[in-house]
């Protein structure tokens, strides 16, 4: 509770008064949800304090509805995968959650995106710091055309100011929390472009937690790469999900029962299915889940 | 059945021959053209190519020696002067167009405006640059001729920054956007990181249009006799020298035409060679 009671108390600080506060903070403080039970985001129940909570959202690119009323719970420090056939709208709400969509006008969002309760998708939200907290991985990799080094030290010290020594220090570790560091410590001063596919990808990983984000979206981070380097960046999403919440969106069934705790099942638009990755696999709810995750469509 | 599909492939095959042949064709005919104008050039100008070329001034009627020292120079100061004043401009307007202002509908009147800018005639320019600088200040100078100069610059500037940053792809834009990058950020430590060579590609084609530009400077920096590198002054400047020189009754100017010919041409061989270099794939 005093995570909680603390967040309640940033966020009275920061934002001026407004309508939703008074529901954010009664479910920050841990109070009873008083709405019925037929109204809650569709997903498992024993979701009780989530890191990010989607709450009617729905999104447009242009006129295209992509997203038609989207609820659900993203819980902390676990590993949420979104599957679903292409053009389903998971990257879309991916994309959402760091507010990506941003840069190009003609799309966007409505209802709201908790992230530790505060709603991301009001307009008073401070972009940048917000995507400071919550960190993407592409689905293609995406090194800077600068060095190993300066593509881990760009993020950072956008937002700290580090002494060299430091920022040496948190080079090396987010390149070991990629489990990159061995295959680049004696090159950091090479260009990033230079690296295979595989270790570019895990460069781009190492850049999005060397700011030490909060959440860590991932958007098919494995679908270029080939099934060595996959199955590294699979470990990798294990191991990270001890520090950071994740969200995984992938192609791969097979990557997202490896992968995840919590799997969502989307289709046109709509989060037809919510739970963990356990019962969604085995005892799927809706015949539209079963028919995708045996293969029948999709 | 098979008939046909032989006659289909047959006929093909002489299409193919024919475009082949045809291509190849006007191919040597520009070559020819082009190599027997370097040619001429170099049979012309080369004997003139020596020291005094470099450290005499232009002659005056009748003057036995001479060289091309000052407008050597003169051109060096014009070109380097228009080139400081269009270059940053160019560069800050293209990367108006292909970041901040992407979308805005300013931009679309802006490139417009551009492309029109970019085919205007030279001479126009010149006219213009006169109007507004050489009338007003009361006589002919090297400022006003940078300025005219600049001018052509600011157009090819504008172009080739626009369309370079435009290659670099918006996933990098995103993938530092998710960083929590501001854009101007994203702009000038990834995207312009990302396209420089391609960048200072265009400002040196820039210099090489400016370098043998002509018009703009018969109605701004005009020509000088001497040496100067008073930009306050009438400056002289190569392609105005030729364009003199090549017209006057004097076997020595035809001469110091020939070489200030051949000058202009290297200079401007080795700028192509150079953005060749600069535009080549990393490896």
């Amino acid at each position: 509770m005093t995570q909680a009671d603390t967040t309640f108390l940033n966020f009275k600080h920061e934002t001026p008064a407004g309508s939703g506060i008074t529901l954010d903070v009664t479910r920050a403080i841990g109070e009873t949800d008083s709405r019925p039970a037929t109204d809650r985001p569709a997903g498992p129940a024993d979701i009780d304090n989530p890191k990010i909570e989607v709450r009617g959202l729905d999104f447009y690119y242009g006129k295209f509805h992509a997203l038609h009323d989207i609820h659900m719970r993203i819980p902390e420090r676990q590993v949420t995968a979104f599957i679903g056939p292409s053009g389903c709208g998971k990257s879309t709400l991916l994309r959402a959650f760091n507010r990506i969509y941003d840069l190009y006008p003609g799309q966007r969002a409505s209802g709201e995106i908790l992230l530790d309760g505060r709603n991301i998708l009001d307009r008073r939200e401070d972009i940048n710091t917000l995507r400071a907290r919550v960190g993407m991985v592409f689905q293609k990799p995406t090194p800077f055309p600068m060095s190993i080094y300066d593509n881990i030290a760009f993020g950072v010290r956008l937002y700290e100011r580090l002494s060299r020594l430091e920022m040496d220090g948190r080079v090396e570790w987010a390149l070991k929390k990629a489990a990159l560091w061995d295959e680049v410590k004696d090159i950091l001063k090479q260009s990033g472009k230079a690296l295979s596919g595989g270790q570019q990808q895990r460069l781009c990983i190492a850049r999005a937690i060397a700011v030490k984000p909060e959440v860590v979206l991932l958007d098919e981070p494995a679908s270029a790469l080939d099934p060595i380097s996959t199955l590294k960046i699979e470990e990798l999403v294990s191991e990270l999900k001890e520090s950071y919440t994740i969200a995984i969106v992938t192609h791969n069934m097979q990557q997202a029962a490896r992968v995840s705790d919590y799997t969502a099942f989307m289709y046109l638009g709509k989060l037809i299915e919510f739970n963990d990755t356990q019962t969604l696999f085995t005892n799927p709810g809706t015949k539209q889940t079963e028919d995708y995750i045996t293969g029948r469509f999709g | 059945m098979r008939n046909a599909s032989v006659d289909i492939y047959t006929r093909r095959k002489a299409v193919n021959i024919f475009n082949l042949t045809a291509s190849a064709i006007t191919t040597l005919i520009g070559l020819f053209f082009l190599s027997w104008l370097l040619w001429v050039l170099f049979e012309q100008g080369i004997s003139h190519f020596d020291w005094n070329l470099l450290t005499l001034d232009t002659p005056g009627p009748g003057d036995e020696t001479g060289g091309l020292r000052n407008a050597i120079v003169g051109s060096l100061l014009l070109t380097g002067v228009g080139v400081l004043i269009g270059a940053p401009v160019g560069v800050l307007a293209g990367t108006y167009l292909a970041e901040f202002g992407r979308y805005a509908l300013i931009s679309h009147a802006v490139r417009f405006i551009n492309d029109v800018l970019l085919s205007a005639p030279s001479i126009v320019i010149g006219v213009f640059v006169y109007e507004i600088m050489v009338i007003p200040m009361g006589n002919f100078s090297g400022w006003s001729g940078a300025v005219a100069l600049s001018i052509i610059v600011i157009p090819v500037v504008v172009r080739t920054t626009e369309d370079m940053m435009r290659l670099v792809p918006d996933s990098m834009r995103e993938a530092a956007a998710a960083l929590g990058a501001p854009q101007w950020k994203i702009v000038t430590n990834v995207v312009l990181k990302a396209a420089i060579s391609g960048v200072m590609t265009g400002i040196l084609l820039a210099i090489a249009r400016i370098a043998g530009e002509t018009a703009p400077l018969l109605f701004t920096a005009l020509n000088n006799q001497f040496f100067t590198l008073n930009m306050d002054e009438p400056m002289s400047n190569l392609p105005v020298m030729i364009f003199n020189f090549a017209m006057g009754p004097y076997d020595n100017w035809h001469d110091l035409a020939w070489a200030g010919s051949l000058l202009i041409t290297l200079t401007v061989l080795t700028l192509n060679i150079l953005t060749r270099f600069l535009l080549r794939p990393k490896k």
